[in-house]
């Protein structure tokens, strides 16, 4: 079993209306490794992460977590995968009828039964892991900065000492510094708890810091992967314009009309 | 354009949401009468509709049973029916009145509140994190709040029950000059267990439509601020046309077995 990926997906399809978002595409995450996927705006990235985590239904194609399929799962059974993940929003999502530690501990009382009593500790650990002082967990999240946020939401998406972790974009909307303090909790804290985690971006820096490999989606498809050392040797084409930048090359922008 | 295909696409979509609403509100049901149950989330939802909607409910009951009293009394003076004026006071707001004026401004102050609070969870992704945290937000969001919604309105109703029928009795005795005694007699004379029971399975009913509509307006909301207002909006309006819908509907099941 040590060879079997931890998530495993081929031939996903998932389309809306007429518009196809995701086109057999194939992805393996390892046990351990850190995926980030590239791609513009509108590509699917966050599609994908959806159908992952069973917010979406795809069409078709297979997803297995640990070698056990997911699609179809009963509601029950989905709760049962979903204890194995963690995940960082792009707005963080906290939720803000609740106070700090509350968002924090929220995985650990309603996935692991803990009393808020026992659950409190740990959350204030796992903020101070993330660089925030037991104070700030009394706030409520509304009085919180945009990478305090940021930072809140890490710290709740390994609360529960998560198998995969998933990041949507977590460097979007911050500056450089603080993107870049963001980028070194994450490979930190992804770190310790040995997990995989599957990123999507379309932040460079980011993305060369955090990942073990680099997967490019477009179209619908993994169009490149490999060790993110290769990024720069790839040679193709449309990663080349990603990563640069530039508005010239094989990628049109879709205007969407 | 072909007229036809407009109107068909527009049935269709009616249809669609018919659809939709069924679903959801068979799922919501469901999780209701499933443990676990939140409890805390239940009674602070109860404290929300019942508790602060009571000055809003009692201020519009009071002056409906003031105005009623009034109404009837110009009516039933023409033919010398002025003694009717308690009865019909006491029976059209138990019936009636209180249930229907409670649910519309419940509709206005929950139906909106809840539409609005569960919308920006919906947009702000709050309601895809507790599925990651393995919540299932229909028993977490949705469920409480039906579960309030129907426990609540009945009470609330009783209150503006009582606070209506004693508006009639403010006008009847102080400005229509009945005598007291006699128009609280009056009052209980002809008041029938019926008359409050069918109000308040009104109540029941309306606490159930006001919270789904709610919940799923805002359940399915999209497109940010604006998708929001447009979930608050829906849920409204269309919590008070079922309202008004199903309280014909129920009177006349009573009316049946009367």
């Amino acid at each position: 079993m040590a060879d079997t990926p931890k998530i495993e997906i081929r031939g996903l399809k998932k389309r809306f209306g007429s518009k196809v978002v995701l086109d057999g595409l194939d992805l393996d995450v390892g046990n351990g490794e850190s995926v980030v996927i590239i791609g513009g705006s509108g590509t699917g990235k966050s599609v994908l992460l959806k159908c992952i985590l069973g917010l979406l239904d795809p069409e078709a194609g297979s997803i297995k977590v640990d070698g056990q399929e997911v699609i179809g799962l009963s509601t029950r059974e989905r709760e049962q995968v979903n204890r194995k993940f963690g995940m960082l929003f792009q707005s963080a999502a906290l939720f803000d009828s609740l106070s700090v530690w509350e968002n924090v501990a929220f995985g650990l009382i309603s996935a692991q039964g803990k009393s808020k009593k026992d659950a409190k500790p740990i959350a204030l650990e796992k903020l101070a892991q993330v660089g925030l002082p037991a104070q700030v967990g009394e706030l409520q999240p509304s009085e919180l900065s945009g990478g305090m946020r940021k930072r809140v939401g890490l710290a709740r998406a390994i609360a529960t000492q998560p198998e995969i972790i998933f990041f949507d974009e977590p460097t979007t909307g911050l500056d450089p510094i603080m993107s870049d303090v963001i980028n070194d909790l994450i490979v930190d804290c992804v770190h310790r708890l040995g997990a995989s985690a599957l990123s999507i971006t379309h932040d460079m820096a980011s993305a060369r810091k955090i990942a073990h490999r680099i997967a490019m989606l477009y179209q619908g498809k993994i169009i490149w992967q490999g060790p993110v050392d290769d990024i720069d040797k790839s040679g193709n084409a449309h990663v080349d314009q990603f990563i640069h930048g530039r508005a010239e090359g094989p990628i049109r922008m879709q205007i969407p009309v | 354009m072909n007229p036809l295909a407009t109107v068909g696409r527009f049935f269709l979509a009616f249809l669609q949401q018919i659809g939709e609403l069924t679903i959801f509100a068979s799922r919501a049901v469901s999780h209701c009468v499933r443990p676990p149950f939140y409890f805390r989330h239940i009674g602070r939802q109860m404290l929300d509709i019942g508790y602060y909607s009571l000055p809003v409910v009692g201020l519009t009951a009071l002056f409906t049973g003031m105005v009623l009293a009034l109404q009837s009394y110009t009516g039933f003076a023409r033919f010398s029916a002025e003694g009717a004026v308690a009865t019909v006071v006491v029976l059209s707001v138990t019936r009636e009145l209180g249930p229907v004026i409670a649910g519309l401004m419940v509709a206005g102050r929950i139906g909106a509140s809840i539409a609005a609070e569960i919308g920006t969870m919906r947009v702000t992704e709050q309601i895809d994190a507790l599925y990651t945290l393995s919540t299932n937000p229909m028993k977490y969001l949705v469920a409480p709040r039906i579960i309030a919604g129907v426990l609540t309105l009945p009470l609330l109703v009783v209150v503006a029950d009582i606070i209506g029928v004693f508006g009639g009795y403010v006008v009847g005795v102080y400005k229509l000059e009945f005598n007291a005694a006699v128009y609280l007699k009056q009052t209980f004379d002809f008041l029938e267990f019926m008359d409050v029971f069918s109000g308040l399975v009104k109540a029941a009913v309306f606490g159930f439509i006001i919270t789904l509509m709610g919940c799923y307006h805002g359940y399915r909301s999209d497109g940010g601020a604006q998708g929001v207002g447009r979930a608050t909006t829906n849920a409204v309006v269309s919590a008070s046309i079922l309202i008004l819908v199903f309280n014909y509907a129920i009177t006349e099941i009573f009316f049946a077995t009367r």
